[in-house]
């Protein structure tokens, strides 16, 4: 069994929903993100979501922008993070996976890139900016390498959208809840209970809801909605942003972590 | 409108390996609407007869070709003709599409339009498209761009739009156009991205190209009427491509006629202050299409230059990846150094102020003339006109 759907099977057999959480990688040091990293774990997190930081992230908003520049900055790139991966993945077995746009993919080479990210321990990827129809590519790639290819469903994908992304998707499908880029919200909208259970039709992996989701309550209110998997990503980046350069960083994400947990039991 | 015998792009939006679709999946059902509607529109008579109405009632078309005689005399070589773009109401090529995108969104039934804008030119071509068919209309520009280009800003507010300054990233065009997108995303349902160049996910770059075939269609018709034969040269500025592609497209099938396209060369092609996407780039995928970029080996889009806010783009239009590729069209550059100097010779020498951007294609033509015979035929595509650019261009020679 592969290890994201391990990861999925261990939440569901304590009667909960799994947290995947998002870091960008090299936010605000490579060095910090293993720290986080670990610590995210230690708190709980079931699967780790690493970001690519890209010039131009047009499904993110401000606070994952603003990581992703400062990541830059530290001249972070796919072969920096695929060390960094190898590097956790010698410490700990949760599943990591990197979310980034296509173009640093494409230019890294899609099969090369696949092989070594599987060597390197990365079990799964994102690519927001990367539909169905574009992806042939892309699958051939991933899937002769095993790396799991996660895509993603809006709230404007019709029955044949689910379909296709049905077919073509591995290790979890990507449910983004909101009409909107990522962001913490103060309200997350209704229907997506109806969504899930349409996708779940379609599909027989688990689904995980990202996008908006920032406190334990709005984790309880999506855990109810028969989402598999929560994803928090900016509500995170923004104590990291808050934090930066103070010794207390690492600790308060940890503690933010704890948090969240709470609110994941069914 | 169009040239059907063209089978370009396929109905994945590619032109050979350029172009396609990759949007993020919230917007790929309101792109796909768009590319049904635009094909509903596109064979609906009645469309084309109110677009046709618009062109020619309000945009001020035919636009005039123009011989340049002046220029042709002082340069002693090929015979110089302007397509006055440059005359089409609000003062650049932009308008040709705005006005189809805004006639397009009313059918769609969609009440809010969001657009990207450089220099400003498009931005004010669709507050103007917005005014004139009642849509709430929001501008995204880059900050830096609303400084170099503040007349216009006013001119967008005027017309009841609202502009919005980009801070993120370079603050200019690209990241207007990244603000622009994750606006459609969050408002897809009731707002219609009217996006202004041949670039973007399909259906923008055929749809826009379309649009502005129109200046190739009376290219063409004019010097047949004027000369009695198809020129040798067209020559026009390429930062997305609209306006060189608008020219060029109707000729795609003429052989004879020669595309050159003039990118924005800043302070040189070989420092990193350029905008030259096709001259300089490499493949890769952003803003929805593969294609030619300025790009890091490691994939991330670099910071442009060009003292044309308008040119000032890191990516192009993925058919003009395509001329480029096939030999079709040749592309070369001019630099910030040779636009200002066409700049001030095409004033003095026509009376004719020709935008920043539209100078490019004026460099190229003041360098080719003079190698060709006399009987030779250049048209240059005068996109746009050099209003809005005098106050940058004085501020740059008062400081010599």
């Amino acid at each position: 069994m592969k290890n994201i759907q391990k990861a999925f099977n261990k939440a569901k057999e304590e009667n909960r929903s799994a947290l995947i959480t998002y870091i960008c990688a090299g936010d605000p040091d490579m060095n910090t993100t293993k720290k986080l990293v670990l610590e995210l774990v230690k708190n709980g997190a079931d699967i780790i979501e690493l970001g690519v930081p890209f010039s131009d992230p047009i499904a993110d908003g401000p606070t994952i922008q603003r990581a992703a520049q400062r990541a830059l900055k530290n001249n972070t790139n796919l072969n920096s993070i695929l060390e960094l991966v190898k590097e956790l993945k010698k410490i700990i077995s949760v599943p990591i996976i990197l979310m980034g746009y296509y173009n640093p993919f494409l230019k890294a080479g899609l099969k090369e890139f696949s092989k070594k990210a599987v060597a390197n321990g990365v079990d799964g990827i994102i690519i927001p900016d990367l539909p169905p129809e574009e992806a042939e590519d892309w699958i051939a790639a991933a899937h002769s390498a095993e790396l799991d290819t996660i895509f993603l469903l809006a709230p404007t994908s019709n029955e044949d959208r689910i379909l296709k992304v049905a077919k073509i998707c591995r290790g979890f499908v990507y449910y983004v809840s909101i009409l909107g880029v990522t962001g913490a919200r103060n309200e997350l909208p209704e229907g997506i209970s109806g969504k899930i259970s349409n996708i779940k039709k379609h599909t027989q992996l688990p689904v995980g809801v990202g996008f908006g989701i920032s406190s334990p309550q709005q984790v309880k209110q999506i855990v109810s909605t028969g989402a598999d998997g929560i994803i928090v990503g900016s509500a995170i980046i923004s104590i990291i942003e808050k934090n930066l350069e103070q010794p207390d960083l690492v600790n308060n994400v940890g503690k933010f972590i704890a948090e969240l947990r709470t609110g994941l039991s069914r | 409108m169009t040239n059907n015998n063209i089978p370009l792009p396929d109905e994945m939006g590619r032109f050979g390996i350029y172009g396609g679709l990759f949007a993020p999946e919230t917007l790929m059902p309101a792109v796909k609407e768009l590319a049904f509607e635009y094909e509903k529109a596109k064979n609906d008579p009645s469309f084309h007869k109110e677009l046709d109405f618009y062109f020619r009632e309000y945009v001020g078309r035919p636009t005039l070709l123009y011989f340049a005689k002046e220029l042709t005399q002082f340069l002693g070589g090929a015979k110089i003709y302007l397509k006055r773009e440059d005359l089409a109401h609000t003062g650049s090529h932009k308008i040709n599409n705005t006005i189809g995108q805004a006639l397009l969104t009313k059918r769609m039934k969609k009440t809010r339009v969001i657009a990207e804008t450089g220099a400003g030119q498009h931005g004010v071509a669709t507050a103007t498209a917005s005014a004139l068919f009642k849509l709430k209309c929001e501008v995204y520009m880059g900050e830096e761009d609303t400084r170099r280009q503040s007349l216009n800003v006013f001119r967008m507010q005027l017309l009841g739009s609202k502009v919005i300054p980009v801070s993120s990233g370079s603050r200019t065009l690209k990241d207007a156009i990244n603000e622009a997108m994750r606006d459609w995303i969050a408002n897809v349902k009731d707002t219609n991205y009217i996006f202004g160049t041949v670039a973007g996910p399909h259906p923008f770059p055929m749809m826009v190209r379309d649009f502005q075939s129109i200046i190739g269609q009376e290219t063409r018709r004019q010097i047949l009427e004027k000369e009695g034969r198809l020129p040798d040269y067209l020559i026009a500025c390429v930062g997305g491509g609209s306006n060189s592609m608008g020219l060029f497209y109707p000729f795609f099938e003429d052989k004879n006629v020669k595309f050159i396209g003039v990118e924005a060369g800043g302070l040189g092609v070989d420092t990193d202050k350029h905008s030259a996407t096709i001259g300089k780039g490499t493949i890769g995928v952003l803003h929805g299409a593969k294609t030619y970029l300025l790009q890091t080996l490691e994939g991330q889009i670099t910071e442009t230059h060009s003292i044309s806010a308008g040119l000032d783009y890191p990516g192009v239009g993925p058919e003009h990846c395509y001329y480029k590729d096939s030999g079709r069209a040749q592309y070369l550059s001019a630099t910030d150094e040779e636009c200002l100097e066409a700049f001030q010779k095409l004033s003095e020498l026509e009376g004719i102020i020709p935008a920043l951007e539209s100078s490019h294609a004026v460099v190229q033509a003041i360098k080719l003339a003079p190698t060709l015979p006399k009987d030779t035929i250049i048209i240059v595509n005068l996109s746009g006109r050099g209003d809005k650019d005098v106050q940058q261009v004085a501020e740059i020679l008062n400081k010599r």
